[in-house]
């Protein structure tokens, strides 16, 4: 079965990638379209989870939509492709529903798993955001699936794979990028593997150092909670939560936050939840792994001292 | 100006989600249904805001039933012009989608809006399928939109960083938080939204291309260890070894 995924590359290859190209590894053979001025050699890497046709697309290096979606979409009329899989990352999100509304595809965005196929194909999602799980049954014969980062383990499987390049011209979108802020060189929340997050317990932005202490001990990603982002206290692409970014990391500390029904909706997929409030009541302990009830001001230096102690007896 | 706004009834971000007939229906006992936070406080205030500056319309869409007309007059108390419903139970995106790009076709919108998603399947699928079936650009994701008579500069999110774009009329977009304020609707508004037009078309026929077989809750934690604050290094040995998280 004809396989196609799509992946962004920016100077080296995300985890994200690798995830998307174990996926198709499960459905047949994988095809990598890309676009972009990847190096050869990063391009090759991704032959060592099984993308044996590379493609690269060298006229644009922007995320344009509308040019990406044209790209997928010829490519896949060529190889006349059943899958194509893509990460549920922003890209994703704007490309996928393009790429499936014009191929008249089923389109499932955010799999948090292999499908599973039987008369039927099935794929689960996160639905009611993160409160319950949707098991999807697609129709059509052309699927397209993005998949939500961190649900997949990437598979090693070595190929030799042969890159070549996109040369027909698909011109330019008609959105002008007038401007590009990068946002640094941090895991962005979605892909991050571990997560250390404070809420209004923390008492003001001058007090977040402690957080990111803890967070660089670690080396994880820093989030906060709603009301946090709405005061202004903290940047809004760091609220985790129904109404802004859920995520689903291997381990996520939360300090001073209660635990609302919509911050639970956002990071409830988390493996391990580690709380940390001075109210025994807090409702966040429900749905925790482990629990501090006490003063983060105290808990979290302890915890990075602890955490560094740590690190330096792995050494 | 011709804006077209899509909305859809969503439960209460408060609610507790639970399923029937054997996990393969949505609970709605007890469920409050309010218009999508995403459609509402951004998409619909944005549009309403400009309109207000410059002049034009401000459409709602939904594809659903009599069920949904309650948060479609909600909308409308907020200040949209007139609403369009299309009769039909909303089966999947690419349907949705369809059936909004059939009305909007021949209707000339210069804008037409989306909520980022909706909170209930979180799919962020019908802008970037609209735009795809009306051969419109898709601005996704977008916090900030300013209008002059020919284009609009939007300010959105892209994989790693925020990137400012200009687009020509028209287009789609997606909105998500910050592109504008919620308004609570007043005593005016909400009289004045029992006589706005609210015009209910058939749905026109499509492949079903995916349904959902059936749902489940996620799996409940099976309890909390609690640790006191003196004993980190005991929590670091746990995330170590018991959980393998670190």
């Amino acid at each position: 079965m004809s396989v196609l995924v799509f992946v962004e590359i920016k100077n080296k290859l995300r985890k994200a990638a690798k995830e998307a190209i174990t996926y198709g590894k499960n459905l047949g053979e994988v095809n990598v379209v890309t676009y972009g001025n990847a190096s050869n050699e990063v391009l090759s890497e991704m032959g060592n989870y099984g993308a044996k046709n590379i493609l690269v697309y060298r006229k644009i290096n922007e995320p344009n939509d509308q040019v990406i979606s044209k790209l997928i979409f010829k490519v896949a009329e060529k190889l006349n492709s059943e899958f194509i899989l893509l990460s549920q990352d922003q890209t994703g999100k704007s490309i996928g529903p393009r790429v499936a509304a014009k191929l008249e595809a089923g389109h499932v965005s955010g799999a948090i798993s292999l499908p599973e196929v039987s008369d039927d194909f099935i794929v689960k999602t996160n639905v009611y955001s993160g409160k319950a799980i949707a098991y999807v049954c697609i129709h059509s014969d052309k699927k397209v699936i993005s998949i939500l980062p961190n649900s997949i383990q990437p598979v090693e499987y070595k190929v030799d794979p042969i890159i070549s390049e996109f040369k027909e011209d698909l011109g330019n979108g008609r959105i002008k990028i007038v401007d590009l802020k990068q946002l640094g060189d941090g895991i962005p929340l979605p892909e991050a593997e571990l997560v250390v997050s404070a809420g209004r317990g923390l008492k003001g932005p001058e007090n977040w150092g402690i957080v990111e202490d803890l967070a660089k001990s670690l080396g994880a990603t820093t989030a906060c909670s709603r009301p946090v982002a709405d005061i202004g206290w903290r940047p809004h692409h760091e609220h985790v939560g129904q109404t802004g970014v859920a995520i689903r990391p291997n381990l996520y500390i939360a300090a001073g936050i209660s635990g609302a029904i919509q911050h639970l909706a956002g990071v409830n997929g988390s493996k391990v939840i580690v709380v940390i409030n001075t109210d025994p009541e807090a409702p966040f302990f429900k749905a925790a792994d482990y629990g501090v009830v006490g003063d983060a001001f105290e808990v979290l230096p302890k915890l990075t001292v602890a955490i560094n102690n740590f690190k330096a007896s792995q050494r | 100006m011709k804006i077209l706004v899509c909305i859809s009834k969503v439960p209460d971000t408060t609610s507790r989600i639970n399923f029937v007939d054997n996990n393969t229906k949505f609970d709605e006992n007890g469920v409050q249904y309010i218009v999508n936070p995403y459609d509402e406080w951004y998409a619909l205030v944005r549009a309403l805001e400009l309109v207000e500056a410059s002049g034009g319309t401000v459409t709602t869409i939904t594809v659903g039933t009599s069920k949904d007309d309650p948060t479609i007059r909600k909308a409308l108390a907020i200040g949209a012009n007139d609403a369009v419903r299309i009769d039909a139970d909303p089966t999947d995106s690419f349907f949705v989608a369809k059936q909004i790009s059939e009305y909007a076709k021949n209707e000339n919108f210069d804008i037409v809006m989306t909520g980022k998603e909706t909170i209930n399947y979180n799919g962020a699928q019908i802008g970037g399928m609209l735009a795809e079936l009306l051969d419109m650009p898709f601005v996704s994701l977008a916090n900030k939109l300013d209008v002059n008579s020919t284009q609009a500069t939007l300010q959105r999110d892209v994989q790693g960083g925020i990137e400012v774009v200009e687009v020509d009329f028209p287009f789609v977009l997606s909105a998500s938080k910050g592109m504008a304020e919620q308004r609570i609707p007043n005593m005016r508004g909400i009289m004045a939204a029992r006589t706005k037009p609210l015009n209910v078309i058939p749905p026109t026929d499509h492949n079903k291309l995916t349904s959902v077989v059936k749902f489940e809750l996620p799996p409940s934690k099976t309890g909390c260890k609690y640790l006191d604050s003196e004993s980190m290094d005991e929590l670091v040995e746990l995330l170590h070894n018991e959980t393998k998280v670190i």
